[in-house]
């Protein structure tokens, strides 16, 4: 049973901050997920966590034991690597039975731990192979073995998929989870992907440049952005983001969007919150997720207050198989609207579709923070 | 093999400027060879065949009597002893100096790869300094400190010499291999519980053949054929092969037995010979994977 808690962790090189004050608390058999751009921290973060780099100030506690100053052996947590990290003169039993070897287990419970967890993971048959005789999927897993022996009291994982092929990866992103659901453990895993995070997470911790920027469900992060910068990471395609002005008072506001010599476009919003109407009169960043905008067909009405029917250009159509992106030209800004595979539309028409207002965010422009 | 199969294939059966590249290439090897021949066939003649004949011609009587007589009779010290006890000397010497010296090249090779400290960087060019001194400039202060040891004119006096100034080269072949090994492990085997000694003697070494292979054969090949602290810091009854070799040869008792000379120099080289012939192409190898990444 183990908690994990951050706790004003902050890292430095010289004076560059390279993690400005992260905290973060984690409940038992949670799966957080460090998503960012390359260079965001996420994986000195991890590194923190492992006790493989100390940080410059804050603290770590695990399961309540303050583990800040501790040796990454006496932490009782296990790692799993992007490269996999299997020592390559052992055989896959005896990769998996060195960190009970380490730790002095009796002989006879490591053979027994290690037939458990080769059941588990289903690599029975490659116990006497050596890593090098391994594809990239069953490396993934023996590496994971190597993490379960040990029973540890907390997981990372290192950007685990992104060394295997796009459809390896999906298949090992359900083992994981899978793996998690019945374990029940807590884990700490680190990507870049975004999907990965949606997919795995039960929270996420969106990181850019040293700083957390936001920590919520994939519902939250998705749906809620904090910021611009969430907003445009997570989700593909990016959330369509264009500048408009918030006219009318009180709640009957409406945002006008046009750039250049366009028409302009009104959209009527439901009544707003405070916040927002603060925001009457001046510019702000309006969001819309690609799967908020549909295309209205014949003899569809939409819901007053909820729904919104504008007139669009459609510049571009990109079929994907399930479903067609389609680019329009709304007021002279660029949307990109996710729409059913079957459609009768033609590059350079003109068409009606249908906004979903309750999925609308706004941003302030200075600040990039969502006004809620 | 293969670009000699494309040249072929090309049409004309062969190509000028390949033949010349043979042709130049057999040259070269016969003028490396030529030595190795004169030694093999004059350390099978009759001393009165060499000084009749010419160095060059098969021998007319062949005999393995200069063989024999280098091995275990030949005059070297005061005692008509041959080349034996020295070679077992040498031995003595070798095979302790090269392990002593791998080993601790190993150890450096991890701590200056792994453990950033300050200073490091310096350490280990002060190291590399012994890799370009001159033994010559050493010899004195070497002579003092074995003394003060008391290990001046023993086997385990050269032993000592030999693993210091080998340290040098032992140090730069491991820390480029490790500075090339994948931090991954180290850092896996470190969560895992491995702690100095068990990262170093579990994971390390293991994946160390090729550049052991390169260290072995390097030190090997350079302490045996060592001549100047074996002339300096031993006495007769601690003096190396080469060393003995060379009192052989100069030994102004009676006339010059050039037979025996010879097969006394080749004695002395079928050790390193051996070495080579066994794991040359580890050598090659080796030296490549130290090299390309570090």
């Amino acid at each position: 049973m183990a908690t994990l808690d951050l706790v004003n962790v902050q890292k430095s090189f010289g004076s560059v901050k390279v993690l400005h004050d992260i905290s973060i608390g984690m409940a038992h058999g949670e799966f957080l997920v460090l998503v960012g751009p390359s260079g965001c921290g996420k994986s000195t973060l991890m590194n923190i966590i492992a006790g493989l780099e100390e940080p410059s100030g804050g603290n770590l506690r695990l399961a309540g034991r303050d583990i800040t100053q501790l040796a990454p052996a006496d932490r009782n947590i296990s790692m799993v690597f992007q490269s996999y990290a299997l020592y390559p003169n052992m055989t896959v039993a005896k990769n998996i039975e060195f960190p009970l070897e380490m730790r002095k287990v009796e002989k006879s419970k490591r053979a027994e731990r290690v037939q458990s967890v080769a059941k588990l993971l289903q690599i029975e048959h490659l116990l006497e192979r050596k890593p090098r005789q391994l594809s990239g999927g069953q490396r993934q897993r023996v590496a994971i073995g190597r993490a379960l022996a040990r029973e540890p009291q907390l997981y990372l994982f290192d950007e685990p998929l992104s060394n295997l092929d796009a459809q390896l990866r999906l298949d090992m992103r359900t083992e994981i989870k899978k793996l998690h659901q019945r374990l029940g453990a807590t884990i700490v895993y680190v990507t870049h992907d975004q999907i990965e995070a949606m997919t795995l997470a039960t929270r996420i911790a969106v990181m850019k440049s040293g700083i957390l920027q936001q920590l919520g469900t994939p519902y939250e992060v998705y749906n809620k952005p904090a910021n611009l910068f969430v907003a445009g990471f997570m989700g593909a395609p990016r959330m369509n983001l264009a500048k408009a002005r918030l006219s009318g008072t009180g709640r009957e506001l409406a945002l006008e969007i046009q750039v250049g010599d366009r028409p302009r476009v009104i959209i009527p919003l439901p009544p707003q919150s405070a916040a927002v109407q603060e925001y009457a009169g001046r510019d702000v960043i309006a969001g819309v997720r690609a799967e908020a905008i549909s295309y209205v067909r014949p003899g569809m009405t939409p819901v007053p207050g909820m729904q919104h029917v504008v007139q669009a250009h459609v510049e571009v159509i990109e079929p994907t198989g399930a479903d067609t992106l389609v680019v329009l030209d709304l007021g002279g800004a660029e949307f990109t609207a996710r729409l059913e595979p079957d459609l009768d539309l033609k590059p350079g028409q003109d068409a009606a579709f249908l906004i979903d207002l309750t999925k609308l965010v706004c941003f302030d422009p200075s600040t990039e923070a969502a006004i809620f | 093999m293969a670009s000699a199969q494309t040249a072929t294939s090309s049409g004309r059966g062969f190509d000028a400027s390949r033949v010349a590249l043979y042709v130049v290439l057999l040259f070269l090897a016969l003028l490396f060879l030529m030595p190795i021949y004169v030694m093999v066939v004059n350390s099978f003649k009759p001393l009165d065949e060499i000084r009749s004949g010419n160095l060059m011609s098969v021998p007319i009587e062949w005999t393995v009597e200069p063989w024999l007589a280098a091995w275990s009779t030949a005059q070297i010290g005061v005692q008509p002893t041959g080349l034996r006890p020295y070679f077992v000397n040498s031995f003595l010497l070798v095979v302790p100096a090269v392990v002593i010296s791998t080993l601790i090249g190993a150890l450096n090779g991890y701590i200056l790869t792994q453990f950033k400290f300050r200073g490091a960087n310096l350490l280990f060019a002060a190291m590399l300094f012994s890799v370009f001194i001159p033994f010559q400039i050493v010899l004195i202060p070497m002579a003092k400190t074995l003394g003060l040891l008391g290990l001046a004119g023993t086997v385990k006096g050269l032993i000592f010499v030999n693993v210091v100034y080998g340290i040098g080269f032992t140090t730069l072949f491991f820390r480029n291999y490790y500075a090339a090994f994948p931090n991954e492990l180290i850092r896996s085997a470190r969560i895992d519980g491995a702690g100095f000694w068990g990262v170093l003697g579990r994971i390390l070494l293991p994946s160390s053949a090729p550049i052991i292979v390169v260290t072995v054969i390097w030190q090997f090949t350079n302490i045996w054929n060592e001549f100047l602290f074996g002339a300096s810091f031993s006495d007769y009854s601690s003096f190396p092969l080469t060393v003995a070799l060379n009192n052989l040869v100069n030994s102004s008792t009676g006339v010059k037995e050039y037979n025996v000379h010879f097969a006394g120099a080749f004695i002395a080289a079928i050790p390193t010979l051996i070495v080579y012939l066994v794991s040359g192409k580890y050598f090659v190898r080796g030296l490549m994977a130290g090299s390309v990444k570090g």
